[in-house]
């Protein structure tokens, strides 16, 4: 047995890969320092961490060393490999963990046993609510926290009770928005079907905090195996007289019921949620009044979202003081966000609110899948914008995003590498929101929709200078003149991209050009006589009949014909066509 | 009272105004498309945003209330520019085909576009291609005009109770239709029109019939008569610039004849046969206990529509009796033509009326044909009227007064009062009073059934005995009515009410779907008193007494609920299904 292991990985995608070439120094540096007795050495495929030039991890201490340079061989060898020493300017710094706290229980318990969920410290909360806690120090406790809303607008939750509790009505309700429309997002999802107790405690607790006697859980369609483990959710709960009449023996009394959404995406906000549930259009309607004073059926209501009720029960058995020593200033505890598009590891992550974006992307995320360069993130979904790589440094919080034209949102992350467009990127979201526009005001209605038709013709050759200004004019309109969230944000996708990438918007509509060929209108293909061998294999598998030509004169490609599908650039073994 | 300051100037209201009624107090002017001053906001168009000190976003004016300590702007360089912009985008969605449009002249979205002087369309055209429907023959729904300002389905469905518009798809496909796309006659539709009357642009017409008119004014064969409805003289006014309220019936029966109607009628006389044969109906019910309580009034035809359709459990309450003018219908082609001695045949009947739910009354039942001709053969609302006059070439602002014809234009003031809500009610009491007692009723007016409450009820008491009447108008308010009648007669009980009036707009015909636009509660009153002075200065005020009522009675007629009577002025109903497959 080696007393030593040596793991070698060169990470930056800037070079070859280097492994190699390091493997053969190390090796001959151990030799030259007659170090070689005891130890293995090997090049890994993976070693964890990504765009971290050499990185060197010495077993059996786990020493992590990244951006390794040649001169650097000799002295981890003499140091560390022989001495066990630590060479702190050389160590990696530790990766980015996650930290979970909506997510405590998902993949940890069988979320169809309430045993389970007991047994991990569930119902603490509630308990602690009913038997300690009066509903101002229920309230106090989650403003403590710092807790805001999860789902996208970050309004402070314990306000939003607050403003419920001090509201006249005969009936109250508390809403669980699990209406989750975010292309790629799926948190919501993910906690309802790996931990539905967690929010259903949570809205236990909420009712008890305001005074409402009846939760809703607002669920898509779309979201069977939520709905199903919810079901069983309350049942269980009723069962043990958590739910119903007088919950653990004590005065209150709280019941809840589901309803299902009909894939609006507008139906996440708050009074199009509440016309769906009472049975009306899913329009939204002017605020004020706000829901917590005039709500479901005109009873004061507190819509919550999912992330956000399942991070109240642990708020109420640790303590809102816990919970507020995560996170950055105004914004307290942990995030989970989706990370997905060209991520190595996508998924779910939940970290704590501040750290670096950086460090989700690569630390939990891996890089690019690629290899290729981070070109942005974009995050909050649809409504949400793009954040340059040169901000990816920036710790993740409400305000940070804000700043850079950007949203939380429910916490879409989506990485963009050099291969992605951001024309079209802001197509496909603006598209979304275009789709899912609910139609009733004319800003978003018909600004995005005139929007689109402006990108449209731009990824396909067909801007005009006026068309940026005229971008700025729509998208300020929207943001200011539409009634609700979604048609105020629905022109941030564009707004963000112009405010980083304006070149890139330049680029297509002056010099007609999408450098990532992403933008098939803009694309031209065409034969390279000087490096066409005229073996006739471009125009044997041109589905579209669009290179004339034969051996004897050469092959052209018929730009009236061609349908841009790039088949002929694959088959060419001679790089003879031209892609540009 | 609340505190505020708008452009500077302060401003003092009270709790809950908006910021749009607000500004309204200090002489400022926000812009509003898609706001109706007789309708709750929508907040759809986005036209009226505003800042608000301490807002990093705009606020809608027109359902924003005032907060004190406001400082409000409305007009700065960059709101009017977003106006602008979002103005701009509704345009784009928005045909142009003003000059041969049925609001032409007369349409709030081209009104705001020439006052923000609109000289280029600055976002390609993106029209919808919806189909036109005009098959109610009452009102023409064009979608691909629509601004989706909300303000018919808001009527429709809330005001109305009808439920037969509302908005079909999302995003830019977004369309107002009757839902499942179905065609408008084959909804829950009741063609009261309020709709049309609502509509800011040319989305929502009445279906305009004066061509067959103008046909037969100048047809030779023809031998044209003309009916006026009551609501009609307190609005027409309002297309030639008179005082709103003004009543102008000698104007209006001088301006028929000068457009060429051989005779001019009034609908009220007709109001005053109703009068006596409901009466009589209220007798034999009240007093002889012969059918049920409470008697229903059914003078209106979107009325009619409505109980037909959604309440046909309620049918054996309703009066038999005919509306009012499809009473001056069949009586000029059997009565006058007789009287007269002209063909009926040849007989052109024309009404002028506040409704478009008239236009399918004339065809609703074969009880419309008992002259053995259709009684009535078009009906055009007020604002078609207004539209035949300007075309005639009649200076109708400087018109002398002219007298009504005879054998059907003369009435009592109680024949007037129909035209408003609790005007049927007052005007069949005086009469049945009569019936029951043998006296005139002293005091006339019942203050609790006048004025716009949407549910009015009073006691009465006639020949010792405790008459309970109820009044609703707006749909919405008949549901309470009928639900308090449901639960008082189960099981043999006795009724809550024993006489209802319902009309289904609004403050009665004065407010109907085929009046000039821009009716609000103010302009109602207006109306109503237009109404009620006439009736005032008339010098008979009970229809019994009205001599030319006494004439047809013993001349024609025979007696209320005759066989004469039963034949030519009482109908049936029949429960219709709300949507026909």
């Amino acid at each position: 047995m080696p007393d030593k292991t040596i793991l070698l990985k060169y990470t930056s995608q800037d070079a070859p890969a280097r492994t190699k070439e390091f493997l053969g120094l190390f090796t001959a540096a151990l030799r030259e320092l007659d170090a070689l007795e005891g130890v293995n050495i090997t090049g890994v495929e993976d070693i964890g961490l990504y765009d971290d030039g050499l990185v060197v991890r010495i077993l059996p201490e786990g020493i992590t060393y990244r951006n390794v340079q040649e001169g650097d061989i000799r002295r981890i060898i003499e140091l560390t490999v022989k001495k066990g020493q630590i060479i702190k300017e050389l160590l990696a710094k530790p990766a980015a963990k996650e930290t979970r706290v909506a997510l405590r229980n998902c993949g940890a318990i069988d979320p169809d046993r309430i045993e389970d969920y007991i047994a991990a410290g569930g119902y603490a909360g509630l308990k602690r609510a009913l038997f300690e806690l009066k509903p101002d120090d229920i309230i106090a406790e989650v403003m403590k926290a710092g807790l805001r809303g999860r789902g996208g607008g970050g309004f402070p939750t314990a306000n939003k009770w607050q403003l419920a509790r001090k509201a006249q009505g005969a009936r109250k309700f508390i809403i669980c928005n699990a209406d989750e429309g975010d292309p790629g997002a799926y948190m919501d999802r993910s906690i309802l079907e790996g931990d539905p107790h967690s929010v259903l405690e949570g809205m236990i607790i909420a009712g008890l905090a305001f005074g409402a006697s009846q939760g809703i859980f607002y669920v898509r369609a779309e979201y069977p195996l939520a709905v199903e483990r919810v079901e069983k959710a309350i049942a269980a709960a009723r069962e043990y007289g958590l739910l119903g009449e007088r919950i653990l023996g004590g005065a209150f009394s709280f019941d809840v019921d589901i309803r299902l959404g009909a894939g609006a995406f507008v139906c996440g906000e708050e009074t199009a949620l509440l016309a769906s549930v009472e049975g009306r259009r899913g329009y939204p309607r002017p605020r004020p009044p706000y829901p917590t004073d005039h709500g479901l059926w005109g009873y004061p209501t507190v819509i919550n979202n999912v992330e956000t009720l399942a991070n109240v029960p642990p708020i109420i058995a640790k303590g809102g003081g816990w919970f507020a020593s995560m996170g950055s200033g105004k914004s307290t505890g942990t995030k989970v966000f989706a990370l997905t598009g060209k991520v190595r590891n996508s998924g779910l992550v939940e970290v704590e609110m501040g750290v670096p974006i950086r460090d989700i992307v690569y630390s939990l995320g891996g890089g690019t899948l690629s290899g290729k360069a981070v070109k942005a993130v974009q995050t909050g979904g649809p409504s949400g914008g793009v954040i340059p790589k040169e901000h990816l440094d920036t710790p993740i919080t409400y305000e940070n995003l804000a700043q850079l034209g950007s949203i939380m949102g429910s916490g879409g992350m989506i990485v963009l590498d050099e291969d992605d467009c951001v024309v079209d990127i802001c197509k496909f979201y603006l598209k979304f929101c275009v789709d899912e526009s609910c139609g009733k005001c004319a800003p978003c209605r018909i600004g995005g929709f005139q929007m689109l038709e402006i990108l449209e013709r731009i990824s396909e050759g067909k801007g005009v200078p006026e068309d940026l200004p005229k971008l700025h004019e729509i998208a300020t309109a929207m943001q200011k003149a539409s009634l609700c969230g979604l048609g105020q944000s629905a022109p941030n996708p564009v707004l963000s991209t112009l405010r980083y990438f304006e070149d890139e918007y330049k680029e297509h509509i002056v010099s007609r050009r999408c450098l990532t060929g992403k933008c098939k209108g803009l694309l031209v293909y065409a034969i390279n006589q000087e490096k066409c061998k005229r073996c006739k294999m471009c125009q044997n598998n041109c589905p579209a009949g669009a290179i004339p030509g034969d051996r004897e004169k050469g092959f052209v490609i018929d730009a009236s014909k061609c349908i841009k599908c790039g088949r002929c650039a694959e088959v060419c073994k001679f790089g003879a066509v031209d892609r540009r | 009272m609340i505190k505020a300051t708008i452009n500077g100037i302060a401003v003092e209201v009270p709790e809950g105004t908006s910021i749009l009624d607000a500004a309204g107090k200090v002489h400022v002017k926000i812009p509003t498309l898609c706001k109706h001053k007789d309708l709750e906001a929508s907040a759809a168009c986005g036209i009226c945003i505003v800042k608000v000190k301490g807002w990093s976003k705009m606020l809608r004016a027109c359902c924003t209330p005032v907060e004190n300590g406001m400082d409000i702007t409305t007009h700065d360089p960059e709101i009017v520019k977003i106006r602008r912009t979002v103005l701009e985008l509704i345009l784009s969605t928005h045909p142009n085909e003003c000059l041969t449009c049925g609001r032409n002249n007369d349409c709030e979205l081209q009104k705001i576009a020439a006052d923000f002087g609109i000289r280029e369309e600055e976002f390609p055209k993106h029209l919808r291609d919806i189909k036109q429907d005009a098959s109610t023959k009452t009102i023409v729904l064009s979608p691909q005009k629509c601004i989706l300002c909300g303000r018919c389905v808001n009527v429709c469905q809330e005001h109305q109770n009808v439920w037969a518009l509302s908005f079909l798809d999302r995003g830019i496909k977004t369309r107002i239709s009757p839902a499942g796309d179905i065609k408008l006659s084959d909804s829950p539709c009741i063609r009261c029109g309020q709709c049309s009357n609502h509509c800011p642009t040319g989305a929502i017409c009445e279906h305009d019939e004066t061509a067959p008119v103008w046909d037969a004014l100048r047809n030779p064969k023809k031998h044209c008569v003309v009916q006026i409805a009551p609501a009609v003289r307190v609005a027409i006014g309002e297309a030639f610039g008179f005082p709103l309220g003004a009543n102008l019936t000698g104007k209006l029966v001088a301006a028929l004849h000068r457009l060429g109607f051989h005779a001019v009628f009034d609908t009220s006389f007709g109001a005053d046969i109703t009068v006596m044969e409901e009466a009589s109906e209220f007798v034999r019910r009240f007093r002889d206990g012969e059918g049920k309580l409470p008697l229903i009034t059914s003078c209106c035809p979107a009325w009619v529509d409505f109980l037909e359709k959604s309440h046909p459990d309620m049918i054996p309450y309703f009066s038999s009796c005919k509306s009012p003018h499809q009473i001056v219908g069949v009586l000029s082609k059997t009565y006058y033509a007789k009287k007269r001695g002209i063909d009926p045949a040849d007989i052109f009947v024309t009404s002028i009326m506040p409704c478009t739910a008239k236009k399918h009354e004339i065809g609703r039942s074969d009880e419309m044909f008992a002259s053995g001709h259709q009684d009535i053969d078009i009906s055009l609302t007020t604002r078609e009227l207004a539209r035949m006059l300007k075309q005639s070439g009649v200076d109708f602002a400087s018109l002398p007064d002219e007298q009504p014809d005879d054998l059907l234009g003369q009435y009592s003031g109680a024949g007037v009062i129909f035209g408003n809500t609790g005007g049927v009610m007052e005007a069949a009491v005086r009469t049945a009073y009569n019936f029951v007692t043998g006296e005139d009723m002293g005091k006339l007016e019942i203050a609790d059934i006048r004025g716009l409450e949407g549910v009015k009820e009073a006691k009465l008491e006639v020949g010792g005995e405790i008459v309970r009447i109820a009044v609703a108008h707006g749909l919405k308010n008949v549901e309470y009515l009928l639900e308090k009648v449901r639960a008082g007669v189960k099981g043999g009980g006795e009724p809550p009410y024993h006489f209802i009036e319902v009309m289904a707009c609004a403050g009665g015909c004065i407010g109907g779907g085929g009046q000039p636009y821009g009716v609000t509660d103010e302009l109602r009153r207006k109306r109503m008193r237009g109404l009620y002075s006439e009736d005032e200065a008339n010098a008979i005020r009970y229809s019994y007494k009205h001599p030319a009522v006494e004439r047809i009675y013993k001349e024609f007629l025979g007696k209320p609920l005759g066989k004469t009577s039963e034949e030519l002025l009482h109908t049936e109903y029949r429960a219709r299904p709300l949507y026909v497959k």
